[in-house]
C-alpha cells in the first residue's frame, strides 16, 4: 500500500481544477466590473497598422467621444461582432479606433480586407502592454471614452445588434450631447 | 395547460429518479433482488416522464404558445415548423432537456440491452446514472425551468438565433449530446465495479459496445458540428480551436484512448485501473463541458446568457460527481489493481503500442485543456488577462499527433505480449516502401512540394497502406476458401477497427489538402465581370432581391466554368431576418470529390455607378474528406458496436485461445 498515495493524485489535481473554476465563476468576464470605468484612458502611443512609421497616441482623441475596439485577427469572436461594427462606422457617429492585440500586422491588414475596415484607424499592440493597461480580459472588447479622456463604458465580448442600439449607443449620444 | 403537465412530468421524473437513485444501489448492498429488480422498471419510467416533458417543449413551440418564456425568446410566428422544432433545444433550458433526454434515454437503453448482466451489476450501473439524472433534473427545475410562463404573453416571438437557423442545428445538437451523455454509461459502469469491487475483463467487455456508442454519436456530432461552421459562418473555417469546439473535443480525446485502454484491458486483464479511471475522465469532461458553456466563464461565439446562480450549481454537482467518482477510485482501485500479478508483454507488443498510443493521446488531451482554460487560470491568479488561440493549439496539437498516426499503422499489426524486431521489420517493409514514395512524388504533381503536405500525405498513406497489408494478410491466413468466406470469417469489429483508421487518413488527407493547397481571393466584381481562380473562372451574373419567410435575402448569381464549359451555378445570399435585425451571410458552396469552390458576398461596393460588391471566392481542395473520415471513423464504431461477441449470452472470459492465437499471427479480435 505504499504507493496507494498515487491514487489520489487524480482527486487533487480535479480539486485543483475546481479551485479554479471557482474562482472564474466570480470572474464573470461579461460583468462590468472594470476598475476602469471613469478613470481617465491610459495614455499610450502606438504604431499605425496601415502606416506603421507613423504613430497615434490617445491624446490625440481629446475633444470627441470615441470607441476603442481591441481586436485581433486570431480571435473568432472579433468575425462575429464585425457587421454590427461596420453598420455603425457606416453611420460616421464617432471614431473607432481598434488596438490590434497581439497580431501579424500582414495577418490583421489581410483580415480588415476582407471582412471590411470599421476603423477610424487601428494601432498595432504586437506586445499586448496597452492591452493590459486597459484591463482587457479577451479579444473583442470595446471602450468608450468621453470628449475628457476618461473611459466611460466598456463591454466584454461581441457587439451585436442588440448591445449596439441599446448598449452602446443611448452612452455614445447622451455623450456627445 | 400543455407547459404545466411537461412541468410536473419532470418533478415526477426527478422522483423516479432519486427512487432510482437509492433503492437498487440498497438491494445490491444487501442482496436484495426484489430492490435490485426495480431498476429496470424505475429507469424506464423515468424515461417515459422526461420524453413527455419534451414532447410538451416541442408542442409549445410548433404552436407558438408567447406565453411560454422561452418560446417567445426563441420562436416567431414566420419560422418555418422544422426550425420551430429546433428551437426547442436552440435555448439554454431547452438545451439542458435535451441533455436529460439523451441521459434517460441512455438509462432506457442501458435496462433493455442488459439481459445477460448479473441484477446486481445493473442495478448499480442504472442507480448511478440515476443519481447524474437527479442533478440535472434539479438543475433544470431550480434554475432553468424550460416551461415558464410570460406574463403578459408576448404578441410575437423574438426569433431563433439566425445563426442556428441551418439544417445542421436539427442534428448537430442531438448527436453531440448522445455523445456527451453516452459516456455517463461508461462513467456508470466503471463507478458501478468499483463499487462492487469486481473489476475485471468482464467489466471491459460489458463498457466496450457502450463506449463506443457514444463515442460514435460524438464523433458525428462533432463532424457535424464543423461542417455547420464552415457552412453557415461563412469564414471558409472548418475548426477554430473555439473554447465550446474543445469542450466536445476533449471528451473525444479522452474516449478514444478510452476505447483502446478497454481493448487492452479485455483481451489481456492489465491496465485495469488506468482504463477506470480513464472511463471517469471521459464523462468528466463532458460535463466539464456542459460547465464552461453553460456557466460563461470562457468567452466564445457561442455565447449563451449567463447567470451565476446556474454557475454555481452545475459547478456543485460536478465537485459531486467527478470528486466523489475520484475520491472511490482512490479508496478502491489500489485494492482492485494488484489483485493479479500483471502479464508480462515486450516493448513492441501490441499492448505497449496501445500504451503509448494512450500516452500521446492524454498528453494531447491534457495540451486542450490547458489551452482552454489557460485565460482562467491566469487570470484567476491575477497574473494579467490572456486569451489562447489557434496558433497554440496548431504547435502542439499536431506533434504530438504525428507519431500516435505512425503508431496507429503497427499496433493492428504487432501481436499481443511481444514481437521481435525482423519479424515486424518485414511485416511493415512493403507499407514503408510503397507509401514513401508515393507520398515524395505527390505534392510534386500537385504542383507545390512542402515538406508538411508531405508529411500529411504520408502519413495518410502509410495508415492506407498498413491497412490494406494487414487485411490481406489475415486473409491469406484464414482457412476459408472463398472471398465471401474469408470476409466473413473475420469479426465484424476487425474492419470496424481498419475502417476507423482509415477514416483517419482520409481525414488527414482532407486536412492537409485544404492547408496545403487552399486558395482564395477577395476581388471586386459588378455584373457581368469575371474573375479567374485556378483552373476555375466566375462570372458575376446577375443579383437581385429573393423573399424569404422570416427573412428578405439579396442573392447574387455566380457562373463557375472550367476550360469555357460552365460546370455550376451558385447564388450566395446576404440575408437580412426581420425579427432580430441581424444579417447573415450565407455562401454558395459547389461540393465535389476533390474540392469545393465558395463563393460568398461581402457588402456592396459604395459609391461604385456599376453596382459592384466585394466577392470572397475560395477554392478549397478536398475540404470534404475531413467530414468523409469522421464519418468513416463513425462507421467503424457503428460495426464495432453491431459486433455480435458482445450480445452473447454466456459471459466469457478470455480464454487461453485468445492469447495463444495472437502467436500465430492471427489476433482473436481486431482490436
Amino acid at each position: 500500500m505504499a504507493r496507494a498515495w498515487r491514487y489520489f493524485l487524480p482527486l487533487a489535481i480535479f480539486f485543483g481544477l475546481l479551485a479554479f473554476l471557482w474562482k472564474g465563476l466570480s470572474l464573470d468576464p461579461r460583468a462590468i466590473p472594470s476598475p476602469m470605468i471613469n478613470l481617465p484612458a491610459p495614455a499610450f502611443t502606438l504604431p499605425q497598422l496601415h502606416a506603421p512609421e507613423k504613430t497615434f497616441s490617445a491624446a490625440e482623441m481629446k475633444g470627441k467621444v470615441w470607441i476603442l475596439n481591441v481586436w485581433g485577427s486570431w480571435c473568432v469572436s472579433c468575425r462575429y461582432e464585425h457587421p454590427s461594427l461596420n453598420r455603425l462606422a457606416k453611420q460616421q457617429l464617432l471614431p473607432i479606433i481598434g488596438l490590434n492585440w497581439k497580431d501579424v500586422p500582414a495577418d490583421a491588414q489581410g483580415w480588415l480586407a476582407k471582412f471590411g475596415n470599421p476603423y477610424t484607424l487601428s494601432v498595432s499592440d504586437a506586445e499586448g502592454r496597452v492591452a493590459i493597461d486597459y484591463g482587457v480580459y479577451g479579444a473583442p472588447e470595446t471602450f468608450i471614452i468621453d470628449k475628457n479622456g476618461v473611459i466611460r463604458m466598456k463591454h466584454t465580448g461581441p457587439i451585436d445588434e442588440k448591445i449596439l442600439e441599446e448598449k452602446l449607443l443611448p452612452v455614445i449620444r447622451e455623450l456627445q450631447k | 395547460m400543455i407547459p404545466e403537465l411537461g412541468h410536473f412530468a419532470l418533478i415526477l421524473a426527478l422522483c423516479l429518479a432519486l427512487t432510482l437513485g437509492i433503492v437498487p444501489m440498497v438491494g445490491a448492498a444487501r442482496g436484495n433482488a426484489r430492490m435490485t429488480g426495480t431498476a429496470r422498471a424505475l429507469a424506464q419510467g423515468q424515461f417515459l416522464f422526461i420524453a413527455f416533458a419534451f414532447g410538451c417543449l416541442v408542442a409549445s413551440f410548433l404552436g407558438n404558445d408567447f406565453s411560454v418564456m422561452n418560446v417567445a425568446s426563441n420562436s416567431n410566428t414566420k419560422l418555418p415548423a422544422y426550425y420551430r422544432v429546433t428551437a426547442s433545444w436552440g435555448s439554454h433550458e431547452g438545451s439542458i432537456l435535451l441533455w436529460l433526454l439523451m441521459l434517460s434515454g441512455w438509462t432506457f437503453a442501458v435496462s433493455i440491452f442488459s439481459r445477460n448482466l448479473p441484477d446486481a451489476v445493473v442495478a448499480r450501473v442504472l442507480a448511478v446514472m440515476g443519481w447524474i439524472s437527479v442533478g440535472f433534473l434539479l438543475f433544470l427545475l431550480l434554475t432553468s425551468n424550460p416551461f415558464a410562463r410570460l406574463v403578459p404573453a408576448a404578441l410575437e416571438g423574438r426569433d431563433l438565433n439566425p445563426l442556428l437557423q441551418d439544417p445542421g442545428m436539427i442534428y448537430h445538437p442531438p448527436m453531440l449530446y448522445m455523445g456527451y451523455v453516452g459516456f455517463s454509461v461508461a462513467f456508470a459502469f466503471a463507478v458501478a465495479a468499483l463499487i462492487g469491487g469486481k473489476l475485471d475483463a468482464t467489466w471491459a467487455r460489458w463498457s466496450r459496445p457502450w463506449t463506443t456508442a457514444a463515442w460514435m454519436f460524438l464523433t458525428v456530432g462533432i463532424c457535424l458540428g464543423s461542417a455547420w461552421a464552415y457552412y453557415t459562418l461563412g469564414w471558409g473555417g472548418w475548426w477554430f480551436w473555439d473554447p465550446v469546439e474543445n469542450a466536445s473535443f476533449m471528451p473525444w480525446l479522452a474516449g478514444t484512448a478510452l476505447i483502446h485502454s478497454l481493448a487492452v484491458t479485455e483481451k489481456r486483464g492489465i491496465f485495469k485501473s488506468w482504463t477506470v479511471l480513464l472511463a471517469m475522465v471521459a464523462f468528466s469532461l463532458s460535463l466539464l463541458g456542459t460547465f464552461l458553456v453553460r456557466s460563461g466563464v470562457l468567452t466564445s461565439v457561442h455565447a449563451f446568457a449567463t447567470d451565476p446562480k446556474r454557475g454555481v450549481f452545475i459547478l456543485t454537482f460536478l465537485a459531486l460527481v467527478i470528486g466523489g467518482s475520484l475520491l472511490l477510485y482512490a479508496w478502491r482501485a489500489p485494492t482492485l489493481g494488484l489483485a493479479r500479478a500483471p502479464r508480462a508483454f515486450t516493448p513492441m507488443a501490441r499492448e505497449s503500442l496501445l500504451l503509448i498510443n494512450n500516452v500521446l493521446l492524454v498528453v494531447a488531451l491534457l495540451a486542450v485543456i490547458l489551452g482552454t482554460l489557460y485565460p482562467l487560470f491566469v487570470d484567476a491568479l491575477g497574473a494579467g488577462k490572456i486569451s489562447v488561440g489557434p496558433p497554440y493549439f496548431d504547435s502542439v496539437f499536431y506533434p504530438l499527433m504525428a507519431p500516435a498516426l505512425v503508431l496507429m499503422g503497427i499496433g493492428p499489426i504487432a501481436r499481443w505480449r511481444g514481437e521481435t524486431w525482423p519479424e515486424l521489420a518485414a511485416k511493415l517493409m512493403w507499407p514503408l516502401l510503397i507509401s514513401l514514395p508515393v507520398a515524395v512524388a505527390l505534392p510534386f504533381l500537385l504542383g507545390r512540394w512542402t515538406p508538411l503536405v508531405c508529411l500529411g500525405l504520408w502519413l495518410a498513406l502509410w495508415i492506407f497502406a498498413t491497412s490494406a497489408f494487414a487485411v490481406a494478410r489475415r486473409f491469406r491466413a484464414t482457412a476459408a476458401t472463398g472471398w465471401m468466406a474469408k470476409i466473413a470469417a473475420n469479426s465484424p469489429s476487425y474492419y470496424a477497427m481498419h475502417i476507423a483508421h482509415i477514416g483517419i487518413a482520409v481525414f488527414v488527407i482532407g486536412v492537409t489538402m485544404v492547408k496545403g493547397f487552399e486558395s482564395e481571393r477577395d476581388v471586386r466584381l459588378a455584373p457581368g465581370e469575371s474573375v479567374n481562380e485556378g483552373a476555375y473562372a466566375f462570372r458575376f451574373v446577375s443579383i437581385g432581391e429573393r423573399p424569404g419567410p422570416n427573412y428578405k435575402a439579396v442573392q447574387g448569381r455566380f457562373e463557375v466554368s472550367r476550360n469555357g464549359t460552365v460546370i455550376e451555378t451558385l447564388t450566395p445570399e446576404k440575408r437580412n431576418y426581420f425579427a432580430s435585425g441581424q444579417t447573415m451571410t450565407n455562401a454558395a458552396i459547389a461540393s465535389g470529390l476533390t474540392g469545393d469552390l465558395y463563393v460568398s458576398l461581402g457588402e456592396p461596393i459604395e459609391g461604385a455607378t456599376d453596382g459592384a460588391w466585394g466577392v470572397r471566392i475560395y477554392v478549397k481542395p478536398f475540404v470534404d474528406w475531413i467530414w468523409a473520415g469522421c464519418l468513416l471513423m463513425a462507421l467503424g464504431g457503428l460495426l464495432a458496436v453491431c459486433d455480435r461477441r458482445y450480445r452473447l449470452k454466456t459471459e466469457r472470459k478470455p480464454k487461453a485461445a485468445d492469447i495463444t492465437s495472437g502467436a500465430q499471427g492471427v489476433p482473436a479480435a481486431g482490436d
